[in-house]
């Protein structure tokens, strides 16, 4: 595959841009692969290039119902940050979050990370306390994080209001190298470099059921036919339940709809990404000059990828009273996404019941800032068939366990 | 926006006006039951895609719980009924299976 670079801009200008390759093939399925994962969206695609790239594991396939990146890889706010609480939490998103510095160099193919900065705003005590205590755990875990002031606030958000009268500003835990990337790239970038790698991406090809013999996985049943292999990795977020039912096993998690909002494209004029937990939104500018709106998701289970019409207006109106100068502006678009939640808002990275079936899954509605160190950790898990140290507490067994890694209410956070 | 009728009070409600509860007819097991058992009750909920029957409260009405089924492939309310039923009435049953004829049935 030819690399991209400025030279092939010049070259390719020469011929009317018509030597451009595809960038990944879309091949027929094999009768079998080493290893196939399902679901080529951003972890799953990352556990495939790790899985060449760091064990050598290239004759794999990536199975997707629908087409690369379209699910909620798709549909995220494109928010990266590792201001979490928790030990394992921190040391995983750290990890994906160190990796996207230097995913487009890595890729050849620009992901368009913009370390930003990241401020979470504490608007009540209680979030001061927690942040504060954040802050220091951060810095113990190497996770580099700050505690700013409102005046240090206002002087990097010039728009924002801190001193509404129901919920001022009273500081922020700031993460100077937090920010954004261009979330289907990084999709795109990670299939252009499995494909690169000889692995085969198929698309519009939906898994109806898992075989198994004697305990262990042998292949799955697809829309284009069986599939054999020696090793399986579920990563389907929403419909995780849903592929592990015909594994044979149930997870402790359940599908909600998340949704977000882009605005009409305005000047610059925030170039920074903030949230705010305690009025629920959080809102930062794409570099389209859209502001990029997310908030909670919905209660009640939902497979829809459409969430209810009262939550925008919950948001919107929490990010009316933090921002005033965008009440006026219009919403573009909005989508849904559905995720899948746990019990303690930590992902599972973990072998199965079933032998040679790995999942990864519960990102719920923070997963596309984990992309890199959750593919990483799903590959060195599938490589060896035991958790390397990025994913040891994140295993299946630890609700049964009480082992929870709880971001819910520790760190209250709203991604 | 979904909308669920009451059973206590008789008003069709809308979404802003109830508070979700999660899945419903959950066994409840305590000390002394297994480990399997205990860890279904506490984390393995069903999260069907379809068939669902779940919890709501008619928070800023009359307050009281109730249940619904719902489909949450399509957001169809199949009914409600009230939080005493120990399972899903026969002609709410019915009117599932009649709309659902794969569903397998309640468990």
């Amino acid at each position: 595959m030819k690399r991209y670079s400025v030279f092939a801009i010049a070259r390719e200008a020469l011929t009317h841009h018509q030597g451009w390759e595809r960038a990944w093939k879309s091949p027929v399925p094999k009768a079998s692969y080493d290893a196939v994962i399902i679901g080529a969206g951003g972890h799953g695609l990352a556990t495939a290039y790790y899985l060449g790239k760091n064990h050598g594991i290239r004759n794999v396939a990536i199975i997707e119902k629908g087409w690369l990146g379209g699910g909620n890889t798709g549909r995220n706010t494109t928010i990266i940050r590792s201001n979490y609480l928790q030990d394992p939490s921190a040391a995983i998103y750290e990890k994906a979050r160190s990796l996207y510095e230097t995913l487009s160099q890595e890729l050849n193919y620009n992901i368009m990370f913009s370390p930003r900065g990241l401020l979470m705003l504490a608007q009540t005590h209680h979030e001061v306390r927690g942040y504060l205590r954040t802050v220091h755990a951060n810095n113990l875990q190497g996770v580099v994080t700050e505690w700013i002031g409102p005046e240090r606030v206002k002087q990097l958000v010039p728009i924002i209001n801190i001193d509404g009268p129901r919920y001022p500003i009273l500081g922020a835990l700031y993460q100077a190298r937090g920010g954004t990337a261009r979330h289907d790239a990084v999709a795109w970038g990670y299939a252009r470099a499995c494909s690169e790698m000889g692995m085969d991406i198929i698309q519009q090809c939906e898994v109806t059921g898992v075989r198994s013999e004697n305990g262990q996985v042998t292949g799955v049943e697809t829309t284009k036919g069986y599939i054999g292999t020696k090793k399986l990795g579920i990563v389907v977020a929403g419909h995780s339940g849903q592929v592990a039912d015909m594994a044979g096993f149930r997870l402790p998690v359940e599908s909600l709809a998340l949704q977000a909002l882009v605005s009409e494209p305005i000047k610059p004029c925030m170039d920074v990404v903030v949230m705010a937990n305690t009025v629920h939104g959080y809102m930062s500018q794409s570099d389209k000059g859209e502001m990029v709106i997310g908030g909670g998701t919905d209660g009640f289970n939902n497979y829809t990828q459409r969430g209810s019409f009262h939550h925008i207006e919950e948001t919107l109106r929490a990010l009316v009273e933090t921002f005033p100068m965008i009440s006026r502006l219009k919403m573009l678009r909005q989508w849904g996404g559905i995720v899948d939640m746990t019990g303690d808002r930590s992902p599972i990275i973990s072998k199965t019941p079933l032998g040679n079936c790995f999942i990864n899954c519960g990102w719920g509605t923070g997963g596309f800032k984990a992309i890199p160190g959750s593919g990483w950790a799903m590959a060195d898990l599938m490589a060896r068939g035991e958790p390397g140290p990025l994913a040891t507490e994140f295993d299946m067994w630890r609700f049964r366990e009480g082992r929870f890694i709880d971001e819910s209410v520790a760190a209250g956070v709203a991604h | 926006m979904l909308i669920l009728h009451c059973p206590y009070c008789g008003v069709r409600a809308e979404e802003t006006e109830l508070s979700p509860g999660g899945e419903a007819h959950l066994k409840r097991f305590g000390p002394g039951s297994d480990d399997d058992a205990f860890e279904a009750y506490m984390f393995a909920r069903k999260n069907p895609k379809g068939v669902h029957f779940e919890r709501w409260r008619h928070a800023y009405g009359c307050g009281k719980w109730f249940l619904a089924a719902r489909c949450t492939a399509t957001l169809e309310v199949f009914g409600t009924y009230p939080a005493q039923s120990t399972e899903p009435p026969a002609e709410i049953i019915e009117k599932i299976k009649a709309k659902r004829p794969e569903w397998k049935g309640f468990s």
